[in-house]
């Protein structure tokens, strides 16, 4: 399976097709751009400028104006992300808990940097605000799981499954079943 | 999970008590005192299923509850209900067996079998996952009624999570949600409604503590046939998972609440602003309102009333300011998240310039009781000045992480001592930081104060939304300083300079520090810095974003003394001010920290003193962690 998130976006990409049809479901409905660029951003994995110019272009507005909306808030991105999102939680439970470490660590371990892919396009590292398992603290999110009371030495093993995840994926194989209850000692 | 088509519409409140007795029964024997039955008798496990929960990887147990009820030809007799949050967060998963109310910890799904067999098929309880502190108290604490963490707390606002399924709207009614809607609607005038809450004492749990009553009077005063009801489910404060918890737990308690604020202040349309990185509680909110809908509890003509109110979600986008209620607005009309200048007040001109309400979650939770029960009622718990409940969470460096409910006016001490149970692994309290990034720091000697909104601001924090971090002698004031101040650096809106750039400033100050390069003068500017902020700044986020350097400063000047003067970190957090080594008369030799060390910075002959290279050491403290003796020295 390739990456769908590291590839061009053309004009007549299906997707753009999948987005119109949630725009006119909501046609009229005032304060809609962001609920619309939640759904573009699930989508494409990110809002690039082609996505940007879109929606602008179709809901009638300047595209300055979801620009600006787009760089405002934190869980919108301009640039691609992994196939395995990797978020390290750094509110404040998690942070007097080692959060730091946890952070450090998978930064030698992917070999990336806060807001980085690497290379082989499996994994982004984004830090976020509190995910509100503070009582879990320190906790990290890989794609759609979350980790609980994670410590550095949890780190190449949770990565490690992450890959055997994609291997599996991309082997066709079943995947379901790796990674669910083998993790959080 | 009842499919929201399968519900008949309810025409009048009778409808809705005809649905209660449908509810109630199952209800009742979760909160039957003992289990009272022979062999025959239903029994309901049931298993936390919130955020918390699901990251401690409570589905896979559910999954084998569920396989080996259906195995052992129980599925007649034994339901597999998933619940809301207990609060008991640090033991989780956990499964409890009704009726009688046996509670299990941390239950895997290797555990399950014994569970089924012996408990559920052989009546005795499994007494190895029980609760158990120590393990010679294993067995001691068979029930909730039993365990120090739940004996003190008064849970009104919590009360139906743990107990009732959050995706089961006849639970809920079972439950009595909506029967204060269905008496606001039938018995009470808006203005008995609103005197009821005036009345009650309620004042919101988002922060600040305005009079809740107050509010819907001023919403309801401003003329207009166009009204608004927000929910600001934004719950921003790290650490704070309340709001989280009520709205994965007991959703319909908030859908009620704010269609009694409809009704009070005569808007017809609601919003509930939720953050995005709650995806479960959007869920939940999704669902309950598809539910309340085909129910005819929201939409036109409610219980056949004749008043009409529909509610729609809005998603957060991750930004921090949204939390304030006028950045919160402009977020819902589709724009940057940036504070208005008040007045005019969202009561006069909130939502597409429309008088607004607007409260919190936890707020909305208490607003059901207050009318059915009476504002006498709510006055009988709490304080004279802080009526009612306070839901706090537990986290950082505390025993017992987790949210508990307590009566306003609780002494500190009490909640981290006694139900907390405490600081781990034989450290020394520190501090605990209430209030989020908005708020203080308690030092030791200040936990008894009771805790209630007009108590904490002269100490320098405040209750905010009830976020309690508890730090240990590891954790370093100045670095907690920086850590709140970085956090308001990232989320200032950029609007007022004061705090897009007074913030900087400071932060710039406090990495100098921490790196022991500041000298005195810079306190001092610190402390400038914070009041010209604190003056200069629009909304309630720079206004408070001095916060926490002002608190640690005046409890813990010490600290920040010691970086500047002795270029020394007293909790040795501070890595440039911190060097690792081996106390060659404690090591053992046993190499646990070479091999946990990411660096390779560790060397030594097994049996023998081991080394710290300094030159390779990246001072991350795995070594400190992981060594078994106490010999690493920092």
């Amino acid at each position: 399976m390739s990456c769908s998130t590291c590839q061009g976006i053309t004009a007549n990409d299906p997707r753009f097709a999948q987005l119109d049809a949630m725009m006119e479901g909501i046609k009229g409905e005032s304060g809609a751009l962001i609920s619309v660029l939640h759904k573009a951003q699930q989508l494409f994995g990110y809002l690039p400028e082609e996505v940007q110019e879109h929606v602008a272009e179709s809901m009638q507005i300047p595209t300055s104006e979801v620009y600006g909306v787009v760089t405002f808030y934190n869980l919108f991105s301009t640039e691609p992300m992994g196939q395995f999102p990797v978020n390290v939680c750094l509110g404040t439970a998690c942070y007097v808990r080692g959060a730091d470490r946890v952070l450090a660590r998978l930064k030698s371990e992917l070999g990336i940097e806060l807001g980085e892919v690497t290379a082989d396009g499996l994994f982004s590292l984004e830090s976020c605000r509190c995910i509100g398992a503070c009582s879990l603290a320190p906790v990290i999110t890989i794609g759609d799981e979350v980790h609980g009371k994670v410590t550095e030495h949890d780190v190449p093993r949770l990565v490690a499954q992450a890959r055997q995840m994609a291997a599996a994926a991309q082997n066709g194989a079943q995947v379901a079943t790796v990674g669910a209850g083998s993790d959080v000692a | 999970m009842i499919p929201a088509p399968a519900l008949k519409r309810l025409e009048s409140p009778a409808d809705l008590e005809l649905l209660r007795a449908q509810g109630a029964p199952a209800l009742a024997l979760r909160q039957a005192e003992a289990a009272p039955l022979g062999e025959a008798g239903e029994i309901h496990v049931l298993v936390c299923g919130d955020t918390g929960c699901r990251a401690n990887k409570c589905l896979p147990t559910r999954q084998a509850l569920e396989q080996s009820v259906a195995t052992h030809g129980l599925a007649g007799r034994v339901k597999v209900v998933q619940v809301g949050c207990f609060g008991f967060c640090r033991v989780g998963p956990v499964v409890v067996v009704e009726p009688g109310g046996t509670f299990y910890c941390e239950v895997r799904p290797k555990d399950v079998p014994e569970i089924v067999l012996e408990h559920i098929m052989g009546g005795r309880p499994v007494k190895r996952l029980l609760y158990a502190p120590t393990p010679n108290e294993r067995g001691q604490y068979e029930t909730r009624q039993h365990i120090p963490f739940y004996q003190r707390q008064y849970r009104s606002v919590l009360r139906n999570c743990g107990l009732i399924d959050p995706e089961n709207v006849v639970e809920a009614v079972g439950s009595g949600r909506y029967f204060a809607l269905a008496k606001a609607l039938t018995e009470l005038t808006p203005d008995q409604v609103v005197d009821e809450l005036k009345q009650s004492g309620l004042r919101g749990r988002g922060g600040a503590g305005f009079p809740t009553g107050k509010k819907w009077e001023m919403a309801k005063a401003t003329p207009g046939d166009v009204k608004y009801v927000i929910c600001n489910a934004d719950e921003g404060d790290p650490g704070a998972f309340m709001d989280r918890s009520v709205l994965e737990g007991d959703p319909h308690a908030v859908l009620e609440a704010m269609t009694i604020a409809g009704y009070a202040i005569g808007a017809q349309q609601g919003y509930i602003y939720v953050r995005a990185e709650y995806p479960l509680a959007v869920q939940r909110l999704q669902l309950a309102i598809a539910q309340a809908r085909s129910l005819g509890l929201l939409g036109s003509d409610i219980l056949g009333t004749g008043f009409s109110f529909d509610l729609d979600i809005r998603l957060g986008a991750g930004a921090f300011v949204c939390g304030e209620e006028t950045a919160l607005i402009e977020s819902i009309e589709g724009k940057r998240g940036q504070p208005r200048t008040k007045p005019p007040f969202p009561s006069t001109a909130g939502l597409w310039d429309k008088p607004t309400l607007n409260n919190n979650v936890e707020t909305y939770a208490n607003v059901g009781d207050i009318i059915l029960k009476g504002a006498d009622w709510y006055r009988s718990v709490g304080t004279e000045k802080s009526p009612g409940t306070k839901v706090f969470a537990l986290a950082g460096q505390i025993v017992n992480t987790g949210l508990v409910e307590v009566p306003m006016g609780t002494p500190l001490r009490e909640i981290i001592f006694g139900m907390g149970g405490g600081v781990p692994k034989g450290k020394a309290f520190k501090a605990a930081q209430i209030g989020g990034p908005s708020g203080g720091c308690i030092p030791t000697h200040l936990l008894d104060t009771p805790v209630e909104f007009d108590s904490l601001p002269p100490l320098g924090a405040m209750m905010g939304s009830g976020g309690l971090i508890v730090m240990d002698e590891t954790s370093c004031m100045v670095d907690v300083a920086k850590y709140f101040l970085k956090f308001i650096q990232d989320e200032s809106c950029g609007k007022c300079p004061p705090c897009r750039i007074g913030t900087k400033r400071m932060l710039e100050i406090l990495e100098r520090i921490t790196q022991g390069k500041g000298t005195l003068a810079d306190i001092d500017d610190l402390e400038r810095l914070s009041r010209g902020i604190r003056a200069g700044s629009l909304c309630g986020l720079g206004n408070s974003a001095p916060n926490p350097v002002l608190s640690t400063l005046r409890y813990f000047r010490d600290e920040y003394v010691a970086h500047v003067v002795e270029h020394r970190c007293p909790a040795g957090r501070c890595t440039a001010l911190t060097e690792y080594r081996i106390d060659p008369l404690r090591c053992k030799g046993c190499a646990v920290c070479a091999r946990n060390c990411p660096v390779d910075a560790i060397s030594g002959e097994v049996k023998s003193p081991f080394h710290i290279d300094p030159a390779l050491c990246i001072k991350c403290g795995a070594c400190s962690d992981v060594c078994k003796f106490d010999a690493v020295i920092h």
